[in-house]
C-alpha cells in the first residue's frame, strides 16, 4: 500500500517536459507565426488562449464523468480521487476561460459580459454548477458515501453539459465565433495550425496537472498515514477535505 | 421480491398519505407561491403582465416554491429511518426513485392547480394562454421532478441539505427553464396566444426529461447503498 505514489507519478517527468515544449511552441507560433487578424488586431491572439482554455476544462468536466462511471462501476477509490482532481483541475480553467473571454468580449464587443451569446451563458451555468460540486462533497461526511455521491453528482452534470449548450443556443442569436465553422471556412491554415498547436498544449498542462496533483494528494496522505503509525499505531485517520488518495 | 408495481404503488400511496395527513409541504408551497405574485406585483409596479414579464414571473416563482418541496421530499425518510426500511424490503431500490418522482410530480401539479389559476387572475388579461400551459406544465413538471428527486436525495443525507437543494438544483434547471419560459412567453403575449416555436421548446422540454428521467434510474441504486 505504501509506495503507491510511484504509479501516480509515472511518466510525470517527460510529460512535464513536453508540455513546457508545447508551450513554447505554441507561444512562439502566436506571436511570431499567426498572422494579425485584420478586423481585430492584436487582441485576436487571446483566441489562442480563451478558446483551448475552454475546451480544455468542458472535455475535463465530460473526463472527470468518465472517471466518476468508472468509479461507480469498479467501486475502486482510485477513480473518485481521478475524477475529484480532473473536475477540481477543470474548474480552474474554467475561471481562465471566463476571465479571457470576458477580455476579448470587451476589445471585441466593448461590453465585459454579453447575454445574447449562449457560448459565454452556457459556460457561465455549466461553470457554476461545477463550482456546487465542493460544498456538496465536502457536506457529506462518511468518506464512501462522499465518493459515491460525488461519482453521482460527476456524471449528472457531465450529462448535462451537452444538454445546458443546446438550449442556450437555441434560446438566443448566433454572435460567437464558431471556431470549427470557421476552420473549414474563414480560418487561415496558419491559424489553424497555431490553434490545433495551442490546444494540444493546454491538454497537456491539464493531464500534467491532474497527475502532479494525484501524486501530491497520494504524497500527503502517506505522510499523515505514516505519522499516525508513528504516534499512535493502529488508528488511522484522513482529513475530511478531498478524497483520499492510496 | 416484491413485484415493482405493487411497491411503486405503495410507496406512492404512503408518501400522498402522509402529506395529506400532516400538510408539510403543499400549503407552504402554495402561500410561497402566492406571496411572491404579490411581491411581483409591488417589485415590479405592474398590475397587469404579458410575454416575457408574465412568464418570467410564473415560472420563477413555480420554481422556488418547487424548491421548497423538493427541500422536504426525503425528509421524513431520513428522520424516520425510512431508508433503512427500503433497504431492507426486497424491492427494486430504483422503484423509490420512481414513486417519489411520482409523489413530487402530484405535488407540483397539486401547487400548479392553485398557483397558476391566481397568476392568471392577477396578471393576465385573458385565460386563453392556459389551455396550451397545461402541456408545457407537464413537461416542466416531468423534468423537475426527475432532477429534484436526485438532488433531493443526495442533499438529504448530507449536513447541509437545505442549503443543497437550491445549490445544486438551479444550475441543474437552467435549460428546463430556458426551454419552459421560451414555451410559455408566446402564449401570454398581448393579443392572444401565439406559437412561436412552441413545437421546439416541447421538445426540448421532453428530450430533458427523459435524459434525466435515465440518469436518475440508472444512479439511483449507488445512492441508497451502505
Amino acid at each position: 500500500m505504501y509506495g503507491n505514489s510511484q504509479m501516480y507519478g509515472k511518466g510525470l517527468r517527460p510529460l512535464s517536459i513536453a508540455t513546457v515544449l508545447a508551450f513554447a511552441v505554441s507561444l512562439s507560433l502566436i506571436f511570431f507565426y499567426a498572422p494579425l487578424e485584420t478586423d481585430q488586431g492584436f487582441i485576436q491572439k487571446i483566441f489562442y488562449l480563451h478558446v483551448p482554455l475552454a475546451i480544455t476544462a468542458l472535455v475535463g468536466f465530460v473526463v472527470g464523468a468518465i472517471f466518476a462511471v468508472a468509479h461507480l462501476r469498479t467501486d475502486n477509490r482510485k477513480w473518485d480521487a481521478y475524477s475529484y482532481v480532473a473536475i477540481h483541475i477543470s474548474v480552474i480553467f474554467a475561471v481562465g476561460g471566463l476571465i479571457t473571454g470576458s477580455i476579448w468580449a470587451k476589445a471585441s464587443w466593448g461590453h465585459w459580459w454579453v447575454w445574447n451569446e449562449p457560448t459565454l451563458v452556457s459556460f457561465l451555468i455549466v461553470f457554476l454548477l461545477y463550482c456546487t460540486y465542493y460544498p456538496f462533497r465536502y457536506a457529506i461526511e462518511d468518506r464512501d458515501r462522499q465518493a459515491r455521491y460525488a461519482s453521482v453528482f460527476a456524471v449528472t452534470a457531465g450529462a448535462f453539459v451537452p444538454l445546458n449548450f443546446m438550449a442556450v443556443r437555441m434560446a438566443q442569436s448566433l454572435v460567437h465565433p464558431r471556431v470549427f465553422a470557421t476552420a473549414e471556412g474563414g480560418m487561415p491554415g496558419s491559424m489553424l495550425l497555431t490553434f490545433l498547436v495551442s490546444l494540444t498544449a493546454f491538454a497537456l498542462l491539464w493531464t500534467t496537472l491532474l497527475k502532479f496533483e494525484l501524486v501530491a494528494k497520494s504524497a500527503a496522505g502517506q505522510v499523515r498515514r505514516l505519522r499516525l503509525a508513528l504516534d499512535a499505531p493502529g488508528t488511522a485517520s484522513s482529513s475530511r477535505i478531498a478524497p483520499e488518495v492510496h | 421480491m416484491t413485484p415493482s408495481r405493487v411497491a411503486f404503488a405503495a410507496i406512492l400511496g404512503k408518501d400522498l398519505r402522509s402529506e395529506l395527513r400532516t400538510l408539510q409541504s403543499l400549503p407552504a408551497m402554495a402561500l410561497f407561491a402566492v406571496t411572491a405574485f404579490i411581491i411581483f406585483r409591488f417589485g415590479l409596479d405592474r398590475t397587469s403582465l404579458s410575454g416575457s414579464l408574465a412568464s418570467g414571473v410564473l415560472w420563477a416563482t413555480l420554481l422556488f416554491a418547487a424548491v421548497l418541496g423538493i427541500n422536504r421530499l426525503f425528509v421524513a425518510e431520513r428522520e424516520e429511518g425510512g431508508f433503512d426500511a427500503i433497504r431492507l424490503a426486497p424491492i427494486d431500490r430504483s422503484v423509490l426513485f420512481a414513486a417519489k418522482a411520482a409523489a413530487l410530480i402530484v405535488y407540483l401539479v397539486a401547487l400548479e392547480l392553485i398557483a397558476v389559476p391566481i397568476f392568471a387572475v392577477f396578471f393576465l388579461d385573458s385565460a386563453a394562454a392556459l389551455g396550451p400551459l397545461v402541456l408545457v406544465l407537464v413537461l416542466t413538471d416531468l423534468g423537475l421532478a426527475a432532477v429534484g428527486t436526485l438532488i433531493s436525495s443526495m442533499a438529504v443525507n448530507s449536513r447541509a441539505r437545505d442549503l443543497l437543494v437550491p445549490l445544486v438544483l438551479l444550475p441543474l434547471v437552467v435549460p428546463l427553464m430556458i426551454a419552459a419560459t421560451g414555451a410559455t412567453e408566446p402564449l401570454m403575449i398581448v393579443g392572444g396566444p401565439g406559437y412561436h416555436r412552441f413545437g421546439t421548446w416541447l421538445m426540448v422540454l421532453g428530450l430533458y426529461d427523459l435524459i434525466f428521467a435515465l440518469i436518475g434510474w440508472a444512479v439511483f441504486d449507488f445512492l441508497l447503498e451502505d
